[in-house]
């Protein structure tokens, strides 16, 4: 049962891939819109709350079709990207990494503004009045302190991503070894006869793919939590 | 010498202070909710005042008028806080060590030495703060406000969150500092026994006023209470 083809090795490959890249990329986004949302007060910030958490209400199909139309070859976005710096999204696996980090987006922000807010900004008072400046408040104290959120929200945005299924397929559709990940290739083998069994494996390993992403996260969460009590 | 003229509006409460202190250790004395940890965060630079100016010496840290309002992260003025405030995620070496990474001044290994056997917390310099003790905790506070080099020294009630025998134990660190640091101190309390030990100068504080400023004597009417 566990013999994998070529063909399911390349959905997983690419589906962990698109995950990793996606939750990556987004990651440095997340921290700053967490902050500005946790931290700042200014003009159109519910506009900004509302744009993050969009994807999250939206259809899928919705926001994959949006994808489209801006990021496209020939929408706005996508024509100008590919004109100045030779990025292409339309069809490719980057853009398959594009629409599952625009839909893991707003669970990445939640999950690190959340700790941010959490923290005792006393402490950060604490560090400016010992010479440290916004950044290097930031730096040396926000951001360690807020650390297993960050992580959280990390592995929220991974596992959303692995499982990412509307957006991705409207976007750049379902072609094998370039955008058909393990959810669109598990997809496909149920609407053809006797693929039950493929689909099936791909399965289980979808199950254990999020079973170590989620233990691998409560690990470095607790750690990082003990970091703060001594040992 | 510090010179402090300031007020704040914060809700209902106003506060109008103006006093000066000499060197040495000040005390602010006052009934707890009688704004002296306001004046002391306006000191440090934490609160921003709507009137008024605040200057250490010739050097101007707020002006209401000329438009000045130095930063906190570059007053140079050290604050020991009610509940420590250590950074729960280094060691207590690195938590005394921040200060001067923070403010860009190079190692001074005499300097480290003398404050930590200063402060008896040698032994506590691997740990992290959370398996301290609330009198270690506060001495190593003492230690990391120190260890800046600070140009003055902001004492906001650091006893007032232990009990009385580690009161005890600290009293004596405290004396030792004043007198050996040679940083000029502000000392909160509504305590007259703390004051008495530590402090010879002394500002009343009521309601956000200053009601009196003098010596020692001040607080006789306290202590006959």
């Amino acid at each position: 049962m566990f013999d994998l083809t070529p063909e399911e090795w390349t959905a997983v490959q690419l589906s962990l891939r698109i995950a990793l890249v996606a939750t990556l990329v987004t990651l440095p986004f997340g921290i700053a819109v967490a902050w500005l949302l946790a931290r700042k007060n200014f003009w159109g910030k519910a506009l900004l709350d509302g744009l993050v958490h969009l994807p999250l209400v939206l259809p899928p199909v919705v926001t994959g079709y949006l994808l489209l139309i801006w990021f496209g070859r020939k929408g706005p976005i996508g024509a100008f990207l590919d004109d100045t710096f030779g990025i292409v999204f339309s069809f490719r696996w980057t853009g398959a990494a594009l629409a599952c980090g625009v839909m893991a987006f707003p669970l990445l922000v939640r999950a690190i503004r959340l700790s941010f807010e959490a923290i005792d900004r006393r402490l950060e008072d604490a560090a400016s009045t010992l010479g440290a400046n916004g950044f290097w408040v930031f730096l040396t104290v926000t951001l360690p302190l807020a650390l297993p959120g960050v992580i959280a929200g990390m592995v929220l945005s991974f596992a959303k991503a692995l499982g990412e299924f509307g957006a991705t397929i409207t976007f750049v559709s379902n072609i094998p070894g370039e955008t058909q990940t393990i959810s669109a290739a598990i997809y496909t083998l149920t609407q053809v006869p006797g693929g039950d069994a493929a689909a099936l494996r791909l399965v289980v390993v979808a199950i254990a793919i999020a079973l170590v992403a989620l233990i691998a996260s409560e690990w470095f969460a607790r750690r990082a939590g003990t970091r703060y009590h001594g040992e | 010498m510090l010179a402090v003229d300031v007020e704040k509006r914060l809700g209902e409460f106003r506060i109008a202070a103006k006093f000066e202190t000499m060197g040495g250790a000040a005390a602010l004395f006052g009934a707890s909710g009688a704004g002296k940890t306001s004046i002391v965060n306006m000191i440090a630079g934490l609160v921003t005042p709507d009137r008024g100016r605040i200057a250490l010496d010739d050097n101007v840290l707020f002006d209401s008028v000329a438009r000045v309002n130095v930063p906190a992260h570059r007053r140079r003025i050290g604050y020991v806080f009610q509940e420590g405030r250590l950074f729960p995620h280094l060691t207590v070496a690195q938590n005394l060590d921040y200060g001067r990474w923070m403010s860009g001044l190079p190692p001074d290994p005499a300097e480290h030495e003398r404050i930590v056997s200063l402060l008896d917390i040698g032994a506590l310099l691997p740990r992290r703060p959370g398996r301290l003790s609330g009198g270690e905790r506060q001495r190593v506070a003492f230690g990391r406000a120190l260890l800046m080099k600070p140009r003055l020294l902001l004492l906001d009630e650091p006893l007032a969150s232990l009990d009385r025998p580690r009161k005890l134990e600290i009293l004596p660190y405290l004396a030792r500092l004043r007198d050996e640091a040679k940083v000029p101190m502000i000392y909160v309390s509504h305590q007259a026994g703390e004051i008495l030990r530590l402090a010879s100068q002394v500002i009343r504080i009521e309601d956000g006023r200053v009601q009196a400023a003098g010596g020692l004597e001040l607080l006789d009417a306290e202590a006959a209470r």
